[in-house]
């Protein structure tokens, strides 16, 4: 059914964005309006979903013009749970920034620009035509250019030009599959193109168009063969910055993926191995890239790339239980994600370096911390009862039902290899003792109270919510098995977009 | 008209490429231009090109009776040619600023150790 409410996300924040132009250089006065504008934007978001929940597909029409002629903006429990996602997150990571981004970031538009992110990935979440979905992927990948180059030391220019390059071959890509999705159906409305492929005669060009997709958004989310951009410069930008990238901007590729790959085509045998032996590769190099590495930042980098893999073999698989898990893996994985770069922008504030070399001594000095950090990395690990356990669960039982061995062998070495970079992370930076080193100030206990609760808040915050996730498990299954239905059943979509 | 066109975006597709894998910033940045500028075209191609049919439909018919040129390709295009020159002014700004702090042109020169930030 028709609601206005949709294109509340997307504008609350290109308003707040807006406002914080006009107060450029007032470091203070955007501050205030930022984190009232997250608060409002996390507002509008519970206000979607729950909206959602009860009332089922609800869409837009832009213009009033139907569909599949104008360009609709469709609001159905996968967007509507995205768009809550990127609003708790959003303010986790407002709240951090308040303190963790240097004055002169501040100075210069890192607020504005981080709304405008934040209404980039709103927009695509909620698009329902291919092409806006194009459109607001752009506004998404140049908010973070500017976040990634904000600051112009060297490393960061560096790391900054391999994400350019690669960004914007993705976008190419991208933009070529289109074209010929367009010459091949003659429409973009992704429910009128649903209904489209499944008529075309020519499988074999569905299927080159659909790797085309693959390759498009593999870039963006991560995937092996076409994921080095990422441990490149992932770890460059400071911590805030990664915790945005690394919880929200390859999810947002997982996400296109997961919509063109179930609403869109349907992918045959041929696509669906394809999938599944990109995700253990993926799985397996990402896992092994973390093994040497001695920087805490590079280490997650390649953490994410790892998860990454799950994701994308439960979509190979393309079951009901297999896609279930896959929508309740995305959600813990974003909040997980950017609360552990948080974490990292804590450790870094304290102890003034995030090589494990020279850390030590945290569970000493910082014992509530270090238990709030705990919670984090076991529910990456996937201990039960925490939020990673559940999702692991419905793939391993997804991948035996499917009789995917191999799969199921990477999920669970996987899931080994992640405990020892988690263990070896946690004796070096935890456990051991502080090395000696010449003498540096620790930047944290000379902040103000109020200062160092703004760094904890948003933390504990987020942890709050994977603890929610994990232990209230019932309550997000449901959630992600309507997903999944929905995604198994694409007549439900397709009907609510195009008879209204 | 249309072998023309493929050909021409073959040759775009392929220089783009080839020009991406180069050592230098320049023309990694000429290769990006030159890939945009071929799926512009791919765009162009893939509405069917119908020469002198405006999209308007006559006063007596009610519906379309002949191949009209497709409005909606070219709108495609204007957006992606606006968003990519978005983006390449950005990253030919990045190139300046990081030829400045390293003075080189060289790409496999961008590799600077593990420093904490």
């Amino acid at each position: 059914m028709t609601d206005n409410l949709l294109i509340l996300p997307i504008f609350t924040q290109l308003f707040v964005a807006v406002l914080l132009i006009f107060a450029w250089g007032h470091v203070n006065t955007q501050r205030v309006i930022s984190i009232v504008g997250h608060f409002t934007a996390l507002l509008v978001s519970i206000q979607l979903f729950y909206k959602t929940w009860h009332a089922g597909i609800l869409t837009m029409q832009a213009g009033n013009w139907k569909a599949p002629f104008g360009i609709t903006f469709v609001s159905d429990t996968l967007s509507a749970t995205f768009v809550l996602l990127t609003a708790i997150a959003g303010l986790g990571v407002g709240l951090f920034s308040m303190v963790g981004i240097s004055r002169s970031r501040m100075q210069y538009g890192y607020y504005a620009i981080s709304h405008f992110l934040l209404m980039g990935l709103n927009g695509a979440f909620l698009a329902g035509d291919i092409f806006n979905l194009y459109v607001w992927f752009e506004i998404v990948i140049i908010s973070s250019f500017v976040l990634m180059t904000l600051g112009g030391k060297k490393p960061q220019m560096e790391g900054a030009i391999k994400y350019v390059a690669m960004n914007m071959l993705a976008s190419t890509v991208f933009l070529t599959a289109i074209a010929i999705l367009y010459g091949l159906t003659g429409t973009l409305n992704m429910a009128d193109l649903s209904q489209k492929v499944a008529q075309i005669e020519k499988k074999e060009l569905v299927s080159v168009t659909s790797l085309l997709f693959f390759v498009g958004f593999g870039i963006k989310s991560a995937v092996f063969p076409l994921y080095f951009w990422l441990p490149s410069s992932y770890h460059t930008p400071p911590s805030v910055i990664a915790a945005t990238f690394g919880g929200l901007l390859t999810k947002m590729g997982v996400y296109a993926m997961l919509r063109t790959f179930t609403l869109i085509f349907i992918p045959d045998t041929f696509t669906q191995n394809v999938l599944i032996a990109c995700a253990i590769l993926t799985m397996f190099t990402g896992a092994m890239g973390a093994l040497n590495k001695t920087s805490i930042r590079r280490m997650f980098s390649y953490l994410i790339i790892c998860h990454i893999g799950y994701m994308i073999g439960g979509l190979g698989l393309h079951t009901q239980v297999a896609l279930s898990a896959v929508v309740f893996y995305l959600i813990h994985d974003i909040i997980i994600k950017t609360n552990m770069f948080l974490a990292t922008g804590i450790i870094h504030k304290i102890r003034g370096s995030t090589d494990i070399r020279r850390l030590g001594g945290f569970y000493e000095e910082y014992p509530k911390l270090s238990l709030l950090m705990a919670i984090i990395f076991f529910s990456l690990i996937g201990v039960p009862p925490l939020s990673g356990f559940w999702p692991k669960i419905g793939l391993f039982r997804a991948s035996l039902d499917a009789k995917e061995y191999v799969l199921l062998g990477a999920f669970i070495l996987a899931s080994f290899f992640t405990l020892y970079i988690i263990a070896k992370m946690w004796a070096e930076v935890f456990w051991k003792d502080l090395p000696k080193r010449p003498e540096e100030t620790n930047e944290f206990t000379e902040l103000p109270f109020y200062k160092q609760t703004l760094l904890v808040v948003p933390v504990v915050g987020l942890a709050l919510v994977s603890l929610y996730i994990g232990l209230g498990a019932e309550n997000i299954l449901a959630v992600s098995n309507r997903i999944a239905l929905n995604m198994i059943d694409t007549g439900y979509y397709v009907n609510a977009v195009l008879n209204k | 008209m249309e072998y023309l066109l493929i050909f021409l975006i073959g040759l775009l597709y392929s220089s783009g490429i080839y020009l991406m894998l180069r050592k230098s910033m320049v023309k990694l940045l000429l290769g990006l231009i030159l890939l945009g500028n071929g799926a512009n075209i791919l765009i162009f191609l893939m509405g069917d090109i119908a020469k002198g049919h405006p999209p308007i439909i006559s006063k007596d018919a009610s519906i379309f009776t002949q191949m009209y040129a497709d409005p909606v390709p070219q709108s495609l295009i204007l957006t992606a040619i606006v968003i990519s020159f978005g983006l390449q002014s950005f990253a030919i700004i990045l190139l300046k600023r990081v030829y400045q702090m390293t003075r080189s042109d060289n790409l496999d020169t961008l590799n600077t150790q593990e420093v904490d930030i």
